[in-house]
C-alpha cells in the first residue's frame, strides 16, 4: 500500500503490487530517499535491479524495514533517449555497490563515481561483449616490495571456481580481490524462456544446490503469492522444517570442514558424519539427500506425516547426543581456539557499511534474520529468535554454527510436539496462472542468509522479469576484507568460515 | 583423550561395509522402471521439464533426467523409480530405460578402451573441475571420501592438480567461461587418461540445456569414459560407476 503523506510504498515479505502502484521518482528524489532509508540502522537493501521496460528501463529498490517487518519499493524510470550516466549511490551507502555493478554490466549504465565498477559475473548476455572473463580488472598496487598472488579458476579440491588474487607484502595480505562468474549458465534468463511451471521449479532447485530448499522454496513461494493461491498452515510448517534441517546439516559440514583447516581429525569426520545423518534424513522424506524434489508452489508431492515426525524424532535426538557431546570437546580444544580466535575479524560497522546479511551479519552483532524480522511459511506461527555473537571474527562464525544448530533442533522439537499431520498436505498444481502487470517479491532465510527473489510478469500474466539475489551477493565483500592484514595462509579457515556460494551468485 | 575415546565408541562403526550392496530407503529414487501399461503418451512426453522421456515405445534417457519424479507421481501405472542407485555406465546408450525391458544399468567392460582398461585398478586419482552447476554434484563427490562412504579404501582420491591425476572429472554444464579451464585442465592431464562426466548437468546440461551463456563445444572432440547420471548422483552411484570403471 502506499503511503499518502511521504507517497512511499510498503509492502510485507510475499506479496505482490500492481506495478503502476510502486512509485516512480525523479533519479534525483529516488536517489535522496534510498539514501535517506539506508542511512538508518533498522534499513537494508534485500534487492535493487533495473529491468528493460517499454522503451527504457526501470530500476526498482526493495528496501527491507527489519523493524517493521516492512518492503519498502521504490522505482526510477529511464528512458532510452535519456543519458545513460547516473550518479552512483556507492559513495554514500557502499552496500548498493554490487547492485550498481550488476546494473552496469547488464545495460551499460554508467554510475558516476562509483569507486569499484567493474563486471559481476560476465552473464551471456551482458551490455559489453567484447570485455571476456579473462580481461577481469583487478587492482593493482605497483610497487617493488609487493608481489601478486593468482589462485583459479580451478581451485585445489572439490571445489567451485573463482580467481582470487592477493596483493601481499611478504606474508601479509594487503589486498584481496575475488573475481566470480565462471559458473554463471544463465540461471535468470532460463526462467523466463523455460514455459512449464516444473521446469521454472527445477531450475530453482538448482541455483544452489547446498540452499536447493531455501531457494526452492523463496520461488515457490513468490508462485503463490502471483497466483493467489493460499497453501495450509500445515504445509508451511512443512516447509521451514526442511528449511531448518538444510541449515542443520550444512552447518554441521561447514564445523566439520574448519576442523580439517586446523587438522583436527576427530572433529573433521565425526562432524562430517553427522550431516549424513541429517541428509539421509531428508532423503527418506523427498527421496533427495539435498531436498530436490520437496518444495513444489502450491502443494507437495511427498507430505511429511506423522510416521517421519516419529523418525525425525529419533533421528533428532540421536544427532544432538553426538553433536553436543563432540562441540563440547571441539569448542574447548586450545588448538581449534587459538587458530580462530581474533582471526580474519570484521566489525558491525563494516558490516553494516557493505550491507552483510545472514549468517555474516549475525556473527558480528548485526540483527539480520528474515526468518524473525520478515516471517514466512513456519515461522509466522512459531517464531524463532535470532543467535546474534558479538565479535566477528573467525571463531564467531564458527560458533554461531553450533549455536544455530541447538537452536533449530529446539525449534523443530517444539513444532514436532504442538502439530500432528494426520492429513497429508495436498499435492502441487501442475500450473499457475500469474497476476498480470504485477510485481512480487518474497524473502526467505536460507542457511547463508536471506534470499530474495523478484518477479515482474506483464499484461497477459507471463513472467516478464525474474530477479535472483542470494546472500552471497552482499557477503563476498566481507570475505575480501577479513583477508586485509592476515597471513595469507589464513584464507583456507576464513573462506571456510563463510562457505559463501559461486554458483548462487554468478547465476 | 577419555573424551575421545568416548565419543568414537557412541559414534560406532559408521562406515559402508559394502557399497555394492545397499538397501536405500524409498523414497530415493534411482533406476527408473517403465510397465507396459497404456497411457497418453503424448502427455507424459510434454510432462517431462528436460525432454528426457520419449515414446513409442517409452524411454527415459537418464542423461538428461533430473529425477524430479513427476512422471511417476503422474503415471504411478506406468513408471516407477526403484531404489537401485547404479546408474553409471560408458555406454552412453544403456543410460536410456526403455518400457518393459528393465535391465540393469552397466558397464560394457569390452568397450573401456585397452589403454586405461586395468591399469588404474589399485589406485585412481581424479582431478574435478567445476563447470557451472550447482555444487551439488561437488557436495556429493566431497561425500564420497567421508568417513561413511570412504573411497579411499580403493585408492581412490580426488588430487590438487591435474599433473597428479589419471583422469579429470567435469560436473556442470560447461559454461562458456569455463569451457577454456576444462581443456586447460584435460590437457595438463598425462596420458592414458580418463575423463568423467558427472551429474546430469555435465552431461546433456540437464535442466540448463539450451542456455546461451554453455559452450559444450569440448564434448564433440573428446571421448567420453563414464558417464555418472543423477542430479546429484547419489555417492553411492558415482563409487560404484568408478569401481565398475577401474575393474573391482
Amino acid at each position: 500500500m502506499t503511503d499518502k503523506n511521504q507517497n512511499i510504498c510498503r509492502v510485507k515479505n510475499n506479496s505482490v503490487t500492481g506495478l503502476n502502484i510502486i512509485p516512480v521518482y525523479s533519479y534525483a528524489d529516488f536517489s535522496s530517499l534510498v539514501v535517506e532509508l539506508l542511512s538508518k540502522d533498522q534499513n537494508h537493501c534485500v534487492n535493487y535491479f533495473a529491468f528493460p521496460d517499454k522503451n527504457g528501463l526501470k530500476f526498482i529498490a526493495a528496501i527491507a524495514d527489519d523493524t517493521a517487518g516492512d518492503i519498502i519499493l521504490l522505482s526510477h524510470f529511464l528512458a532510452s533517449s535519456e543519458s545513460k550516466q547516473l550518479n552512483s549511490l556507492t559513495p554514500k551507502i557502499i552496500a548498493l555497490h554490487i547492485f550498481e555493478r550488476e546494473i552496469f554490466e547488464n545495460y551499460g549504465i554508467d554510475f558516476k563515481d562509483h569507486p569499484w565498477l567493474k563486471p559481476v559475473r560476465f552473464p551471456h548476455d551482458r551490455f559489453d561483449r567484447n570485455l571476456k572473463v579473462n580481461d577481469y580488472p583487478f587492482y593493482k598496487i605497483n610497487s617493488h616490495e609487493l608481489h601478486e598472488v593468482g589462485v583459479g579458476p580451478v581451485h585445489a579440491g572439490i571445489i567451485e571456481p573463482g580467481h582470487f588474487r592477493f596483493i601481499c607484502n611478504g606474508e601479509n595480505v594487503l589486498h584481496l580481490e575475488i573475481q566470480l562468474g565462471w559458473q554463471h549458465r544463465g540461471v535468470e534468463a532460463l526462467m523466463l524462456e523455460k514455459k512449464q511451471l516444473l521446469q521454472r521449479v527445477i531450475i530453482s532447485e538448482s541455483i544452489a544446490g547446498d540452499t536447493a530448499v531455501g531457494h526452492s522454496l523463496a520461488f515457490a513461494q513468490l508462485m503463490e503469492t502471483l497466483g493467489d493461491i493460499k497453501i495450509s498452515e500445515q504445509l508451511m510448517v512443512e516447509r521451514a522444517i526442511a528449511l531448518e534441517l538444510e541449515r542443520i546439516a550444512i552447518h554441521v559440514g561447514d564445523i566439520a570442514a574448519l576442523c580439517t583447516d586446523v587438522a583436527y581429525g576427530l572433529g573433521a569426520n565425526i562432524f562430517a558424519i553427522l550431516r549424513t545423518g541429517i541428509i539421509n534424513y531428508t532423503q527418506s522424506w523427498c527421496g533427495n539427500r539435498l531436498g530436490k524434489g520437496m518444495i513444489r508452489p502450491g502443494g507437495i508431492n511427498l507430505p511429511f506425516t506423522n510416521d517421519h515426525k516419529e523418525r525425525l524424532l529419533e533421528v533428532l535426538s540421536k544427532f544432538e547426543f553426538q553433536f553436543v557431546e563432540l562441540a563440547h570437546r571441539t569448542y574447548k580444544l586450545s588448538s581449534v581456539e587459538n587458530r580462530f580466535d581474533d582471526i580474519g575479524t570484521v566489525d558491525e560497522k563494516l558490516i553494516r557499511t557493505i550491507g552483510g546479511v545472514g549468517m555474516t551479519a549475525r556473527m558480528a552483532n548485526v540483527n539480520r534474520d528474515i526468518r524473525s524480522s520478515h516471517p514466512f511459511a513456519g515461522y509466522i506461527e512459531f517464531p524463532i529468535a535470532p543467535v546474534i555473537l558479538p565479535k566477528g571474527d573467525v571463531f564467531s562464525r564458527f560458533l554461531l554454527r553450533r549455536k544455530e544448530i541447538k537452536r533449530s533442533i529446539a525449534w523443530i522439537r517444539n513444532i514436532l510436539e504442538n502439530c500432528n499431520f494426520d492429513i497429508p498436505s495436498g499435492k502441487p498444481p501442475s500450473e499457475i496462472q500469474l497476476k498480470p502487470d504485477s510485481f512480487a517479491i518474497s524473502l526467505t532465510e536460507g542457511w547463508r542468509g536471506e534470499i530474495c527473489h523478484c518477479a515482474i510478469t506483464d499484461e497477459t500474466g507471463s513472467l516478464m522479469f525474474y530477479k535472483i539475489k542470494d546472500p552471497s551477493m552482499h557477503n563476498w565483500k566481507a570475505l575480501e576484507l577479513s583477508l586485509r592484514n592476515l597471513e595469507i595462509s589464513d584464507f583456507p579457515i576464513n573462506n571456510k568460515s563463510y562457505n559463501l556460494s559461486y554458483c548462487g551468485y554468478d547465476l | 583423550m577419555l573424551d575421545e575415546i568416548k565419543i568414537i565408541i557412541h559414534n560406532g562403526k559408521q562406515f559402508i561395509t559394502d557399497p555394492k550392496n545397499v538397501q536405500l530407503p524409498k523414497p530415493f529414487r534411482g533406476r527408473p522402471e517403465i510397465s507396459t501399461v497404456k497411457v497418453d503418451e503424448n502427455k507424459l512426453v510434454e510432462l517431462c521439464p528436460v525432454s528426457a522421456i520419449s515414446a513409442n515405445p517409452v524411454r527415459i534417457d537418464l542423461g538428461k533426467c533430473t529425477f524430479c519424479g513427476e512422471c511417476a507421481f503422474r503415471f504411478p501405472e506406468k513408471i516407477t523409480f526403484t531404489t537401485d542407485y547404479k546408474l553409471s555406465t560408458n555406454i552412453p546408450e544403456r543410460l536410456i530405460v526403455k518400457e518393459g525391458e528393465n535391465l540393469p544399468i552397466e558397464i560394457d567392460r569390452e568397450a573401456i578402451r585397452p589403454e586405461i582398461k586395468d591399469i588404474f585398478k589399485n589406485s585412481f586419482k581424479l582431478r574435478q573441475v567445476s563447470a557451472g552447476g550447482d555444487n551439488s554434484a561437488e557436495f556429493e563427490l566431497n561425500a564420497c571420501g567421508n568417513a561413511n562412504f570412504d573411497m579411499g579404501r580403493y585408492g581412490i582420491e580426488f588430487v590438487a592438480s591435474p599433473r597428479h591425476a589419471d583422469g579429470i572429472l567435469v560436473t556442470g554444464p560447461i559454461t562458456e567461461s569455463m569451457a577454456e579451464a576444462v581443456e586447460i585442465a584435460w590437457k595438463a592431464v598425462p596420458e592414458p587418461k580418463v575423463f568423467i562426466l558427472c551429474g546430469t548437468d555435465a552431461i546433456s546440461g540437464g535442466i540448463f540445456a539450451g542456455s546461451k551463456a554453455l559452450n559444450r563445444e569440448f564434448l564433440n572432440r573428446i571421448k567420453v569414459d563414464l558417464y555418472i547420471p543423477g542430479n546429484p548422483p547419489h555417492p553411492l552411484n558415482i563409487e560404484n560407476g568408478l569401481l565398475d570403471l577401474i575393474g573391482r
